[in-house]
């Protein structure tokens, strides 16, 4: 498994994504730019240049036609994948932390930061799918949350809520359409820095400083699963075919010139979903890992590293013939 | 009284506006008419404040000669003038009262005054130092504190006879000693956890018992093992028995540092605060006022009773010398303990009177250090010792030699000197049966410029003790006897660096060096040619050992970097490796072919190496104490170096395993065990296998039910998700179909800019 190194970004990544399909690999950093690549070879298809801020997060609609970036400039821009224009620009008060299609690609989440005295909040934009419509300025809803900040974000199945991660690693539900929180739970003592979605968005994967992760049911926030590791995690993705979980982190940036590399744990960690017993690990950044992508159809994965490279990731032919022998 | 009255006012402020909230009604029904009529005894007792009793600064003294008015000053000036020594008397704190003799019809004294100092410490000081004081030959001063006149004064003339406490069995305290598996123990404190664990070669280790703040600081196992002692604020308290309840508790206030005695019957204590009475003088605590002051308590364990307390000891100046810890050191028996005032004399006591033997301290003018010499188990089988060695030595003192003297306790008898020059430093390590004394000598060349070492071995046992010198051109920065062997191992460095402050990064370059004792041929008859010499089997160069761990069985022994920041090496060596070839004559004459490096190992941030009991295991440690920021935990190893498990544990703090008291077994018995060892370990195999089987099973169950409820669950949600989308009118979701999945791929060709040239020949 030999990796292809995209070295598209001056600074650390924060977040990848795939497109539905997965030919495309959407990639933002702090260095302010957006990168698209094609996930096969690393050829870099293009940019998106327009932000004056780190960018935090993208996302990308299921048609492959918009994406949507958040910034730390206080704003979220939709852009033409295609032509690579800027079509829309929210401004906001801070930063965008996080952005997120919905299932049905007409709306859009983004996290706004809570600085400056501002609150953060969950804001619903409505997204208009053909490129050459005007889009709304007026977000269809604002979902203000109390308590610790939302750092993370995204959506239910079928539109119906959305799960907010936040910095004390709590876990909350919204319905999004009158604000109201459903549910709220406490897994985590410390910050949620990730929350991916599972492929029907029926349950889904957190990632915190606490070193661990933890799988639970979308609707119910029943928990599922867990995986205790011995680093702070900043990202986690499941993995289609096989049933794994990718975990990636390591030594937070601030401690990481202070210790060497082989305590920093800079490594991707394979997990098997449902045994929690790690399976494996692959090794690569020098820094710690910011955000990992697993391509949709689950034969190769991205992952993101604080050492500003992006590491493309096949998988041999063993990865799919690997079985628990008992199991079979 | 004026501010109690404040404060209970206010109160009743605070209890009104509470009955303001719960409506109007209260007040015109229930108030009284004025203040005076409230009933306050109820709220005064409650917060009733204690004042202080402030007597603790006077004392009272008797047998003061009667004197009249006349002779009444002289007396107040000659007392001032004595008790002036012990602190400041408060300007008219001195009272004696008078009274009229019915006979004479004078004013008199009664025989007896008062003395109020400063503070209370110099009343305890004047206590201490002139009760029974000699005031000229018929009065001898009893000093008395005041509060204890009334206390004492109190006291039931009757006797009252004790209830008798019921007889309650106490647990077989070495239960752990008969698992079928003989398996051992550890602690492990991590986080607040503390947790006994049995541990088990291959899998997790089994817990035993679990406490979440079991202790405040840390734990530490009695010497034999039969408890664990765990540190609070109010002092020690002992653990053990299968149930692991409270057998025992100490008090001592802000205890830090505890040390057995070798056969667990005495326990030292050491606080870094002196022991004060209190208001109450010292009840319901084990202290007495002879205890006052004092940081070092001597426990009995079994009755948990208070044995003696004893004050820091000073230096010459009066000035608290630094804690070294064991402050007192025990003899192998238990019978006598000792400890030393550096420069002046060593103290030693005997159990369980706890006086001075012979009354009184063996002064030796500028004694640095002593050690008990150890026994072995022969010795205590033979017959009943009486006399107990020890070793101590002095620097060189004007044009005297520095020395090394082995005493005889209690005869105090001199048993052998040995003069040395040029020292600077000596460190003496006894080999564990007492056979040898090492004596590590750190010399120097006159001009002090280089130093370098000797080794001064005492041959304990035999007749007139020889002496053997070893010349070791190098520093020794670690010593160390194969326990109960005729071997040992030093690790020497010439690097410059040496005995500088550490550097980040920097690693002490040193050689490891194996000695072995060479045994006389056997000569003709009964004499035997020449004498037994320490011989160098081997010398490992350019290493950065720093730390030598021998299995308690000896044999075995671990070569470990322990105190780098970049190196983290193990070596474990085996120093009676007989080959495959097992070519014994070979191997009996070169010591040096029988030495062999079984594995090197890395434990990265590893703090701490520690043997189990038997030398079957041993566990390398990460502690959060000494490395806050590496990789926490714990390796287990066999003695060969094969790793069995690591378990990797945030905020890991301490392991220690359980230690074993001695075997009961003979020599005989362990040698016919060790010729059926093939038989036993065939039968130790197989149970091997069976638990491995077992487990392999029990996880694959577990495994399998994992995965059905995990599917269970998926086809619920799917079920549950198919319903949910029908109704909202979307379609079911398309699983991806991979495998057929087409890949088009296009190609379009662009013509970006075309030119013509004609190229001429």
């Amino acid at each position: 498994m030999r990796p292809i190194l995209l070295q598209g970004h001056t600074r650390s990544l924060t977040q990848i994504k795939y497109n539905r399909e997965g030919d495309l690999l959407f990639s933002v950093s702090k260095d302010q730019i957006v990168n698209a690549w094609y996930s096969h070879n690393g050829e870099r298809l293009g940019t998106y240049n327009g932000h004056v801020g780190a960018i935090w997060s993208v996302d990308v609609n299921s048609m492959s036609t918009l994406l949507i970036t958040g910034s730390a400039d206080n704003s979220a821009k939709l852009w033409n994948i295609q032509t690579g224009k800027c079509l829309h620009t929210w401004e906001f008060k801070t930063a965008v932390k996080r952005v997120a299609f919905s299932e049905d690609d007409t709306m859009a989440l983004a996290v706004t930061e809570q600085r400056m005295g501002y609150p953060g909040t969950i804001v619903i934009l409505s997204i208009n799918s053909d490129i050459e419509a005007q889009q709304s300025d007026e977000p269809i809803t604002i979902i203000r949350p109390e308590g610790p900040k939302a750092m993370v974000a995204d959506w239910g199945n079928i539109n119906k809520y959305i799960i907010t991660g936040h910095e004390d690693g709590s876990i909350a539900l919204y319905n999004w359409k009158d604000g109201e929180k459903l549910n709220s739970i406490h897994p985590h003592t410390g910050e949620i820095t990730d929350l991916q979605v599972s492929e029907d968005r029926t349950y889904f994967i957190t990632a915190s400083k606490d070193k661990s992760a933890q799988i639970f049911e979308s609707n119910t926030l029943m928990p599922l699963k867990k995986y205790v590791t011995d680093a702070p995690l900043n990202s986690a993705s499941i993995t289609p075919i096989q049933e794994f979980v990718i975990l990636g982190g390591g030594q937070d940036a601030m401690q990481v010139t202070t210790t060497t590399m082989r305590q920093g744990k800079f490594e991707c960690r394979f997990w098997h979903r449902i045994l929690e017993e790690e399976v494996g690990r692959v090794k690569g950044h020098f820094g710690p890992i910011n955000t990992i992508a697993v391509h949709p159809d689950g034969k190769s994965f991205s992952s993101g590293g604080e050492d500003g490279y992006v590491r493309v990731h096949h998988f041999d032919n063993d990865y799919f013939k690997f079985k628990y022998p008992e199991l079979s | 009284m004026g501010v109690c009255k404040y404060r209970i006012i206010l109160i009743l402020e605070y209890v009104l506006y509470d009955m303001w909230w719960e409506g109007f009604d209260y007040f015109s029904n229930h108030l009284p008419a004025t203040e005076d009529d409230i009933d306050f005894t109820d709220i005064e007792e409650k917060y009733q404040v204690p004042f202080e009793e402030g007597f603790d600064t006077i004392i009272v003294i008797d047998n003061v000669p009667i004197v009249d008015e006349s002779k009444k000053d002289k007396l107040l000036k000659f007392i001032k003038k004595i008790f002036k020594n012990a602190g400041d008397i408060k300007e008219s704190g001195i009272n004696m009262p008078m009274e009229v003799n019915k006979e004479t019809g004078d004013m008199t004294s009664k025989g007896y005054l008062f003395l109020e100092f400063e503070t209370a410490d110099q009343a305890i000081m004047a206590i201490k130092q002139y009760d029974g004081y000699p005031m000229d030959k018929t009065h001898y001063l009893a000093v008395n504190r005041f509060t204890d006149i009334e206390k004492y004064s109190q006291i039931e003339e009757k006797y009252k006879e004790p209830e008798e406490e019921n007889f309650v069995e106490k647990e077989h305290l070495r239960s752990w000693l008969t698992d079928p598996q003989a398996r051992d123990q550890f602690v492990l404190y991590r986080g607040d956890d503390v947790v006994i664990f049995w541990n088990k070669k291959l899998e997790p280790p089994e817990e035993v018992h679990k406490r979440n703040n079991w202790t405040e600081t840390y734990v530490q196992w009695s010497p034999l093992g039969t408890y664990l002692a765990t540190f609070h604020r109010q002092g020690i308290a002992l653990w053990g028995g299968p149930s692991w309840n409270k057998i025992i508790r100490f008090v001592h206030p802000g205890v830090k540092l505890i040390d057995f005695s070798l056969n667990e019957k005495y326990l030292v204590t050491w606080s870094n605060e002196p022991i004060t009475l209190g208001p109450n003088g010292g009840a319901g605590t084990p202290f007495g006022p002879d205890d006052e002051g004092n940081q070092i308590i001597i426990w009995d364990v079994h009755a948990g009773a208070l044995l003696r307390s004893f004050p820091t000891s000073t230096n010459a100046d009066g000035a608290p010398n630094k804690i070294t810890w064991p402050m007192f050191k025990w003899s192998p028996s238990d019978k006598y303990f000792a400890r030393i005032t550096p420069d002046q004399q060593i103290s030693v006591y005997e159990t369980p009177g706890m006086g001075l033997v012979g009354k009184k301290s063996i002064k030796i003018e500028g004694v640095k250090d002593f050690e008990w010499a150890p026994t072995s188990d022969k010795q205590t089988g033979d017959k009943k010792q009486k006399e107990e060695l020890l070793s101590y030595w002095t620097p060189e003192i004007g044009n005297q030699p520095a020395r090394v003297t082995l005493l005889n306790i209690p005869s105090k008898e001199i048993i052998r000197t040995r003069n040395l020059v040029n020292v600077s430093d000596c460190k003496m390590h006894w080999q564990s049966n007492g056979d040898f004394l090492c004596v590590k000598v750190g010399r120097h060349t006159k001009t002090k410029k280089s130093t370098f070492t000797n080794l001064e071995i005492f041959r304990v046992r035999e007749k007139d003790i020889p002496v053997e010198v070893i010349e070791v051109k190098d520093m020794v920065i670690a010593f160390s006897w194969e326990p109960k062997g005729e071997r040992f191992i030093i690790i020497t460095t010439n690097d410059p660096n040496y005995g500088q402050p550490a550097q980040a990064g920097f690693t002490l370059r040193t050689n490891v060096s194996f000695y072995y004792l060479e045994k006389p041929k056997p000569g003709k008859g009964a004499d035997t040619v020449g004498t037994a010499n320490f011989k160098l089997i081997k010398t490992l160069e350019k290493k950065t050992s720093d730390a030598i761990y021998w299995s308690p069985q000896g044999r075995h022994v671990i070569v470990a970097t322990l105190r780098s920041s970049t190196v983290f090496d193990l070596e474990f060596w085996d120093l009676d490796f007989e080959g495959v070839s097992e070519q014994k004559e070979f191997t009996k004459a070169d010591p040096a072919a029988s030495l062999q490096l079984m594995s090197t190992q890395e434990h990265y941030g590893i703090t701490d190496i520690e043997w189990d009991p038997t030398g079957r295991y041993v566990i390398s440690s990460s502690s959060v104490w000494r490395n806050p920021m590496m990789e926490n935990g714990y390796t287990l190893w066999d003695f060969k170096g094969l790793q069995l498990q690591k378990h990797l544990m945030d905020k890991f703090k301490q392991l220690l395993w359980r230690p074993r008291p001695k075997s009961l077994l003979t020599s005989e018995q362990k040698k016919k065990i060790r010729k059926n060892l093939r038989e036993y370990s065939k039968q130790f195999d197989e149970e091997d296998s069976i638990a491995l089987t077992s487990v392999s099973k029990e996880l694959l169950a577990h495994r399998r039910r994992l995965i059905d409820e995990w599917n269970a669950w998926r086809k619920r949600v799917e079920k549950e998700l198919a319903e949910e989308r029908e109704k909202a009118g979307l379609p079911p979701i398309q699983k991806r179909d991979t495998e057929n999945m087409e890949i088009i791929e296009e190609w379009i060709e662009e013509v970006v800019e075309e030119t013509e040239e004609i190229i001429e020949d």
